[in-house]
C-alpha cells in the first residue's frame, strides 16, 4: 500500500508536467483546429532562455517572468509570421509548417547551448515534502503550479473580456467577427498564452530530466496523450487528462514487469492510439459533428 | 433563411490534378533511366553508395507520396515502417543466413501487414490525429527495438552488423557498384509498380477518397478497405527500403529510426511536389545531400537550414519540383517556338 501511494503522488506529480503541456496544446487546438508538433521544442527552448538568464546573474523568478513575458511574445510573433499566412492552407500544410518549426527549433538551441545535458535549478529544493518521504518539495511544487496556473486561466476565461472574446473566437469565429471581436488577433493571443503555459512546464520538468535540446519529446507525447484523453476541446479535460496519464504511466511502470522506463514512450503510443479508437472526443470533449 | 444558407455552403475548392500529371512522359523517364545507369561508371565508390542511398530514400518518399498524395492519408511515422523493413532485413541475413535479395519481399511483406494493421485504428482517424498517431509511432519506435525481450535478435542498443553482399557470377563490379544496380532495379520494379497501381481501379479508388471521402463511398468504393490498403502498400515500400538502406549501410541500430528520418522523409516529399511520383527522386536528393552541405558549414545547422527551406517552399513553390517542372517546361516551350 505505501508503494501505491507513493507511485500514486509521484504519477500525480509528473502528471502536473503533462497537465500543462496538454494545456498548451489545447490551447492552439482550440484557436486553430491543429495540433502543435513544436509545442515542446518551444517549451524546451523557453526553458534555454531562463536558463541563459540566470547564468547572466539574474535570481529564480525574475528569471520566470522574463522568461514568461519572452516566451509569450515570442508565441505571438511565430503566429504573426508564420501561421497567419497558412490560415486558410490544406492541413498539409499547417503540418509541414510545424514540423518545419520543430527542426528548425530544435537545431538551433543545439546550436546556441549545445547538446550536453545540463543541471538546472528547482525553485522548491529537493528535500522530503512536509517531512513526509512520499514527494519531495519540487514535485509539491510543481503541482502547486499546475493548479494555481488552473484557476487563474479559469478566472480569466469567466471572468475578463479577453478571456470572453477568445472562447467566442474558438468557438463561433464567424459570429464573433459580427460582433466586433478581432479573431485574428486572439488566435495570435492563443499562441502566446500557449508558448507561455509551454514555458512553465519546461521549467518545471528541467531539473527533473535535465536540460538538453531533446528533453521536451517524451514529455509532448505525453501531453498529446493527455490532450486526447481528457478531450481537445477542453481545457479542464487536459489538466485531468495530464494527471490520470502521470498516475497511469508510474503504476504501469511498478506494477507490470517488462515495462521499465524504456517503455515510457511506446506506453503512450499505445494510449493515444486507445483513446482516439475508443473514444475520439475524450472524456470530457465534446464530439464534433460534420455537416455533409 | 440561416439554415437553408448553411446547408448550401460550398465545399472548399479542390484543385484538380490532371490525369496524366502523377507521371513523367516516355522520353524524359527514359533519357532519366538512361542517367542513372551510365553515372556510375564515371565516379568513385563513395558517390556510388550516395547514390545508391539517393534511389533508397527515393523509395522511402515514394511510398509516402503513394500515402498522401494518392489516398490523402497522412504519415509522420514512415520511420516506424522503415526500421522494421531494415531489421526484418538484417535479422534474417544475421541469424537466418538467408540471401539478402530474398529478405526484402519478406521485409515488405512484414511491413505491409504492419501498416495494414496500424492502419486500421488509423482508419477512424483523419487529419491531425491521424499526423498525432504516426507520430507517436516514429518517437516509440526506437525504444521499441532497444526493448529487452527481442534483444537476442536486434542486438539491443547495440544494433546488428551486415555484411555486404558480393556482385554475383563473378561480375567485375565492386561492392558498391553492384549494390547500385541492384538496388536500381528493384527502384524500378517498384515505380512501374506504382504507376500502375494508381492508374489501376485500385489508384482510382485512392484519389476518390482523397478528393472526396463521402462521394467516394457514394460510388460503392470501399473506403474502409482502401485507405488501409494505401496504408499497407506504402508501409511495404518503405519496408523494402528499409530493408535496401540495412544492406547498403550494413548496420542497423535504434538511434538510426528517430523521428528525425520520419521528418526528412516528410521534407522530402513536400519538396518533390505531393502527388507527383518523379519529385520523389528530387525530394530524395534534398533530404541527402543538403544536410551535407549544412553540417559541412557548422555542426547541428541541417536541422534549422530544413526547416527554413521547408517554409520557404511552404510558402513560394506549395506544390515543389513538379511547380518548378511545369514552369521550366513552360520557359522552354517558349524558347523553342522562338
Amino acid at each position: 500500500m505505501e508503494l501505491f501511494t507513493n507511485q500514486v503522488l509521484a504519477g500525480i506529480a509528473t502528471g502536473a508536467i503533462y497537465a500543462c503541456m496538454a494545456l498548451a496544446v489545447v490551447m492552439i487546438y482550440q484557436a486553430i483546429d491543429h495540433l502543435n508538433f513544436a509545442q515542446g521544442e518551444m517549451a524546451m527552448f523557453s526553458t534555454f532562455i531562463s536558463w541563459q538568464l540566470m547564468q547572466w546573474g539574474i535570481p529564480y523568478w525574475g528569471a520566470f517572468v522574463l522568461t514568461l513575458a519572452i516566451s509569450f511574445a515570442a508565441g505571438i510573433l511565430i503566429e504573426r509570421l508564420l501561421f497567419k499566412p497558412l490560415a486558410k492552407a490544406p492541413i498539409l500544410t499547417n503540418v509541414a509548417g510545424f514540423i518545419a518549426l520543430y527542426a528548425i527549433i530544435n537545431s538551433v538551441a543545439g546550436l546556441i547551448w549545445d547538446f550536453t545535458i545540463k543541471q538546472y535549478p528547482s525553485p522548491f529544493g529537493s528535500s522530503p515534502f512536509l517531512g513526509s518521504q512520499l514527494i519531495s518539495t519540487h514535485q509539491a511544487g510543481m503541482i502547486g503550479i499546475t493548479v494555481l496556473l488552473l484557476i487563474l486561466l479559469y478566472l480569466f476565461f469567466q471572468f475578463t473580456r479577453v478571456g470572453l472574446a477568445m472562447r467566442a473566437a474558438a468557438s463561433v469565429p464567424e459570429s464573433a467577427r459580427l460582433v466586433g471581436i478581432n479573431t485574428s488577433w486572439m488566435i495570435a493571443l492563443g499562441w502566446g498564452m500557449a508558448a507561455a503555459i509551454g514555458s512553465i512546464a519546461g521549467m518545471m520538468i528541467a531539473p527533473v530530466v535535465f536540460l538538453e535540446p531533446n528533453m521536451m519529446l517524451g514529455v509532448l507525447i505525453y501531453g498529446f496523450a493527455a490532450a486526447v484523453l481528457g478531450g481537445l476541446t477542453s481545457p479542464f479535460g487536459a489538466v485531468i487528462g495530464g494527471f490520470l496519464v502521470g498516475i497511469f504511466e508510474n503504476l504501469v511502470g511498478t506494477y507490470i514487469p517488462g515495462v521499465g522506463n524504456e517503455l515510457k514512450l511506446p506506453i503512450a503510443l499505445a494510449l493515444i492510439i486507445t483513446v482516439l479508437v475508443v473514444k475520439p472526443a475524450g472524456l470530457f470533449g465534446r464530439s464534433i459533428v460534420k455537416r455533409v | 433563411m440561416s439554415a437553408i444558407q448553411e446547408v448550401v455552403t460550398e465545399a472548399p475548392a479542390v484543385e484538380a490534378v490532371p490525369k496524366r500529371a502523377m507521371t513523367l512522359g516516355y522520353g524524359t523517364s527514359l533519357a532519366m533511366l538512361l542517367v542513372l545507369i551510365l553515372v556510375p561508371l564515371f565516379v568513385k565508390n563513395f558517390v556510388i553508395f550516395q547514390l545508391t542511398m539517393l534511389l533508397i530514400y527515393a523509395l522511402a518518399v515514394l511510398a509516402l507520396n503513394i500515402l498522401t498524395g494518392g489516398s490523402g492519408q497522412f504519415s509522420l511515422g514512415q520511420s516506424a515502417f522503415y526500421a522494421v523493413g531494415a531489421y526484418t532485413s538484417a535479422i534474417l541475413m544475421e541469424h537466418a543466413d538467408i540471401n539478402y535479395a530474398l529478405t526484402l519481399p519478406v521485409a515488405g511483406l512484414v511491413c505491409f501487414i504492419f501498416g495494414f494493421l496500424f492502419g486500421q485504428p488509423a482508419l477512424r482517424l483523419s487529419g491531425v490525429y491521424l499526423a498525432l498517431a504516426t507520430f507517436a509511432l516514429a518517437t516509440a519506435m526506437p525504444q521499441l527495438l532497444k526493448l529487452g525481450v527481442f534483444e537476442k535478435w536486434t542486438g539491443g542498443v547495440q544494433g546488428l552488423v551486415v555484411t555486404k553482399p558480393d556482385a554475383p557470377f563473378g561480375l567485375p563490379m565492386s561492392q558498391d557498384m553492384w549494390l547500385y544496380y541492384f538496388t536500381l532495379a528493384v527502384s524500378i520494379a517498384i515505380y512501374i509498380f506504382s504507376v500502375n497501381l494508381l492508374k489501376s481501379r485500385s489508384g482510382r479508388a485512392f484519389m476518390a477518397i482523397r478528393d472526396n471521402e463521402i462521394a467516394a463511398s457514394a460510388m460503392g468504393i470501399d473506403v474502409a478497405l482502401y485507405k488501409t490498403l494505401a496504408f499497407g502498400v506504402s508501409a511495404g515500400i518503405t519496408g523494402v527500403a528499409g530493408g535496401l538502406g540495412a544492406i547498403a549501410v550494413q548496420f542497423v541500430a535504434p538511434d538510426g529510426y528517430t523521428i528525425t528520418l520520419a521528418i526528412s522523409l516528410f521534407l522530402g516529399m513536400v519538396v518533390g511536389g505531393v502527388g507527383w511520383l518523379p519529385g520523389s527522386i528530387v525530394g530524395s536528393a534534398f533530404i541527402i545531400f543538403v544536410p551535407n552541405i549544412a553540417e559541412g558549414i557548422s555542426k547541428g545547422l541541417s536541422g534549422a537550414v530544413f526547416g527554413v527551406l521547408l517554409f520557404l517552399v511552404i510558402f513560394l513553390v506549395p506544390h515543389g519540383a513538379r511547380q518548378v517542372a511545369v514552369v521550366a517546361q513552360h520557359w522552354l516551350g517558349k524558347l523553342k517556338n522562338g
